[in-house]
């Protein structure tokens, strides 16, 4: 502390000083400067014409997605009729491309019955890119903005009715694959419905939107904004609910019950049972043949 | 035996204490009036045999009692009625829906009712483990022969309550009415309606009317709380009431007989370890039942015959049912406008109840093959019956393949597997696996037969290796303590009975042929490849060669480990001051 007041005295010493008034200017000018380069790549691509992130996402395109999807996007089909080595994606939308490629899905590692969720290939704006340029190849869900899931300005009664409504939807439509906690199930063939618990709110949107790999597609017209915004809603409202019962085990179900009914309950109980029988009624230590 | 604290004599008059004391005066009034002293003489010195497989039906035991302690609390507040109302409690989730009573009222007993969570979890947590000690226990048993003569009936009751156990832990996995437990209902109302013919009219009648109606469950709930747990108590009572009467089982050693039971008396050695395992039992429930979240059903949602979940499930013991529904392939057969459907009545009615029943007549097939009518009350070790302990090892394993094909889709999620797959193998693996582990489990079994004589007969492996004067290598063997030798061939010889002749001496045709052959084939399957100890002859003839061998080595300076100085003349000490093992 000392040091610093002596410094801090000592550099007060030239605040007159012929070049403190250019030293404040640099200063001045570096922190404009730095703050600027860290501000601006967003606000240069915002300015970006449409035009130019369509041109910009294309080439990405023919890089990294035109092998299986065809150099326009036209999808490749293969000798088996109704196989496809990858679908077409004219009139998917940009929000079909946000989720794939913002969750990792695509680029595919390698064909398989399902595309897990792995790290994302892409960085933002180049994902931007690709949405645009998919986008433009023909009219599709756009990607939702945060207002579109949010429950911002309803007031504490309407969020809880959302809240509410969201589960109950949930419980109709998406359980059955996803399970009631959201943790996810099997599919046939290797398959599986992803853990939905944890997702964020932007990818469940767009899920819903696009119906991604064996997803059913909930449209605009079968599932309102609103009630896909409820949806979102009673997840969110689930993971900032407390685990009641305590430690969920996965949120699986009874399978998970038993297992631990066994691990836990009988293994422990069976412990204690040789441990009362190693125990006699000797106090002193002499041993004692019963 | 410390004899010094034990009654020296077993007279007619009580004993009294010296010092009067206020307990005395109150033991002293009951007793007067009620004749305690006559009955209790008896019973608190009843000796219990000390080993801890003995005490795991304690274990269904205590955690029954846990059942009925939080049983109770819950039905002061579970509303047993499927009447419609609108939610209006705790649970932000599901404020304003619609739901029953039941589910209703059980969630306002895991989020209104003070320690309610806890007291639902630790009956759900208890059920899980009133079953599963049952089973283990029924293991022990069967492992050990604990079921001969004259226990074959109690082993029936056994049986029953466990059958009983697994229909009043379903009826309370029914009872709140949330998603999962109207989906095992759902699952219950198809095994009922694919009984052939009479199907339809039974879950009429069960349901009241179509499926949910409106009467399941209040019936299943008067049946859970009154009808079951009252027959439960009653073969618990009968269970303990035979064991008394039979007395305990106990392992062959010295001084154990087919005549007596060498233990711990009930008071106070016994009481207190059972009434200590109670407390232990309670307390693992009310572990899991706070830290474990088990059927969280706020987040099932009331049943709604639209709706469903994956990972739905029943209770784990449930599981070879629903691991044969998920298994079996899709037979139905029509006739004359009827649907047969083989599907659901085969794993579902036939092969569970096929399966229970095997496990329940085996005592009785033993004990017509052996033709055995003696009492037996010492205990046999598990490798000492080959065919037994691998029908068993068998059954456990038809168990746990079908336990992990009703939860092949969990298995598939967490795995990484492919469901289809599973299904595939498990249909295999259920005709093949076990066979192959009967074989593997008994082969085991007579190795193990071979050991204990092995050890009889040359002694133990003391883990010393020698070295002769020539270079050869040998493990030393040492002989087994009289005590660990008598408990070893305190057991019978297999007895395999011989192929019968079709006729007499006469020529005659026995009519009796074909059930006397039967006999003696399975008698021949059963104990002719068993190992049967060793004859006293044999026994003898191997220790007057062990001895052989150990003056042969004791003459070579074998049985002392050489340190080299024996050979350069500056041996410091005789070979005699450093024994091989030092006790």
């Amino acid at each position: 502390m000392r040091l610093l007041n002596r410094s801090a005295g000592r550099l007060s010493q030239h605040r007159r000083g012929p070049l403190a008034g250019l030293v404040v200017l640099l200063l001045g000018l570096l922190l404009t400067g730095g703050l600027y380069t860290v501000l601006a790549p967003a606000q240069a691509q915002k300015a970006e014409s449409d035009a130019e992130l369509v041109a910009k996402g294309r080439e990405l395109f023919l890089v990294g997605c035109s092998f299986c999807h065809g150099q326009n996007g036209e999808g490749i089909s293969t000798a088996r009729p109704g196989y496809q080595i990858g679908p077409s994606l004219v009139g998917v939308g940009a929000a079909a491309v946000d989720f794939q490629v913002g969750t990792g899905r695509m680029p595919m590692a390698q064909p398989g019955a399902q595309v897990p969720r792995k790290e994302v290939q892409y960085s933002e704006e180049e994902i931007a890119a690709l949405a645009a340029y998919v986008a433009s190849l023909g009219p599709g869900p756009a990607i939702p903005s945060e207002q579109d899931y949010s429950l911002e300005g309803l007031s504490e009664e309407e969020r809880e009715e959302a809240v509410v409504r969201g589960g109950q939807i949930f419980l109709t439509n998406c359980t059955a694959c996803h399970n009631f906690d959201g943790s996810g199930g099997a599919m046939p063939q290797g398959g599986y419905a992803p853990q939905v618990r944890g997702v964020e709110p932007k990818y469940i949107y767009e899920a819903m939107l696009t119906g991604p790999q064996a997803m059913d597609n909930f449209t605009n017209g079968n599932l309102s904004p609103e009630m896909k915004r409820d949806v979102i809603a009673y997840l969110q409202s689930l993971e900032t609910t407390p685990e009641y019962g305590g430690f969920g085990m996965g949120g699986i179900g009874p399978v998970a019950e038993g297992l631990f009914a066994w691990l836990v309950g009988i293994g422990s109980l069976v412990g204690f049972a040789v441990w009362i029988a190693a125990h006699t009624t000797r106090t002193s230590k002499d041993k004692v043949e019963a | 035996m410390d004899t010094t604290k034990i009654a020296s004599t077993n007279g007619t008059t009580a004993a009294t204490t010296g010092r009067p004391s206020p307990l005395a005066g109150v033991g002293t009034w009951a007793d007067e009036r009620l004749g305690l002293a006559t009955a209790m003489k008896k019973q608190i010195r009843k000796v219990f045999p000390d080993h801890w497989s003995f005490m795991l039906g304690e274990i269904a035991l205590w955690s029954f009692v846990v059942l009925l302690l939080s049983g109770v609390f819950l039905t002061l507040w579970f509303t047993p009625s499927m009447a419609e109302i609108q939610y209006e409690g705790s649970y932000d989730q599901l404020r304003g829906i619609h739901m029953s009573e039941a589910y209703a009222s059980t969630l306002n007993i895991s989020f209104d009712v003070r320690g309610g969570l806890l007291m639902r979890q630790m009956h759900h947590w208890a059920a899980m483990l009133f079953i599963a000690a049952m089973l283990v226990h029924l293991m022990r048993v069967f492992l050990t022969g604990a079921f001969r003569k004259p226990r074959e009936l109690n082993w029936v009751i056994g049986g029953v309550l466990i059958l009983l156990g697994i229909v009043e832990g379903f009826a309370g996995y029914s009872l709140p009415d949330d998603l999962l437990s109207g989906t095992g209902l759902r699952i219950a109302d198809g095994l009922v309606k694919a009984t052939p013919v009479v199907g339809t009219y039974m879950s009429f009648f069960m349901f009241g009317g179509e499926f949910p109606g409106e009467l399941i469950i209040p019936r299943l709930y008067i049946a859970h709380v009154l009808l079951i747990p009252g027959l439960i108590l009653a073969l618990i009572a009968a269970h303990m009431l035979l064991l008394v009467y039979h007395k305990h089982t106990q392992w062959p050693g010295p001084g154990r007989t087919e005549q007596n039971v060498v233990g711990y008396p009930l008071l106070p050695v016994y009481a207190a370890k059972a009434g200590g395992f109670f407390f232990i039992v309670f307390g693992v429930c009310a572990t899991m039942g706070g830290l474990l979240a088990i059927n969280p059903v706020w987040k099932y949602g009331p049943y709604d015959p639209s709706k469903v979940t994956a990972g739905s499930q029943p209770d784990w013991y449930m599981g070879i049912a629903e691991g044969l529904l998920r298994i079996m392939p899709g037979w139905e057969t029509h006739i004359f406008g009827v649907t047969i459907s083989w599907n659901v009545f085969l794993p579902g009615q036939i092969a569970p109840v096929a399966l229970l029943m095997m496990v329940l007549a085996w005592p009785f097939l033993e004990a017509w093959v052996t033709g055995d009518k003696r009492e037996h009350h010492l205990l046999q070790r598990p490798r000492n019956a080959p065919t037994r302990t691998a029908f068993l090892a068998a059954m456990i394993t038809a168990y746990g393949l079908l336990w992990a094909a009703g939860g092949n889709d969990i298995l598939a999620l967490k795995f990484n597997l492919n469901l289809n797959y599973i299904t595939y193998f498990m249909r295999v693996a259920i005709f093949v696996v076990p066979v192959l582990v009967f074989f593997l489990a008994r082969r085991w079994c007579i190795s193990l037969q071979r050991h204990d004589n092995e050890v009889l007969l040359h002694g133990y492996e003391t883990g010393i290796i020698m070295r002769s004067p020539e270079g050869g290598y040998s493990e030393r063997h040492l002989p087994i303590s009289t005590e660990r030798a008598y408990s070893l061939t305190a057991r019978d010889r297999d007895v395999v009975v011989p192929d019968p002749q079709p006729t007499d001496g006469q020529g005659v045709r026995d009519k009796g042929y074909p059930v006397r052959k039967l006999r003696a084939r399975l008698s021949q399957g059963m104990f002719a490849n068993n190992v049967q100890k060793p004859t006293t002859s044999e026994l003898e003839e191997a220790h007057h060669h062990a001895e052989h061998e150990h003056e042969l080595e004791h003459a070579s300076g074998m049985d002392r480990p050489a340190d080299g100085h024996q050979f350069d003349g500056h041996a410091d000490h005789t070979p005699d001051e450093a024994p091989l093992r030092g006790h």
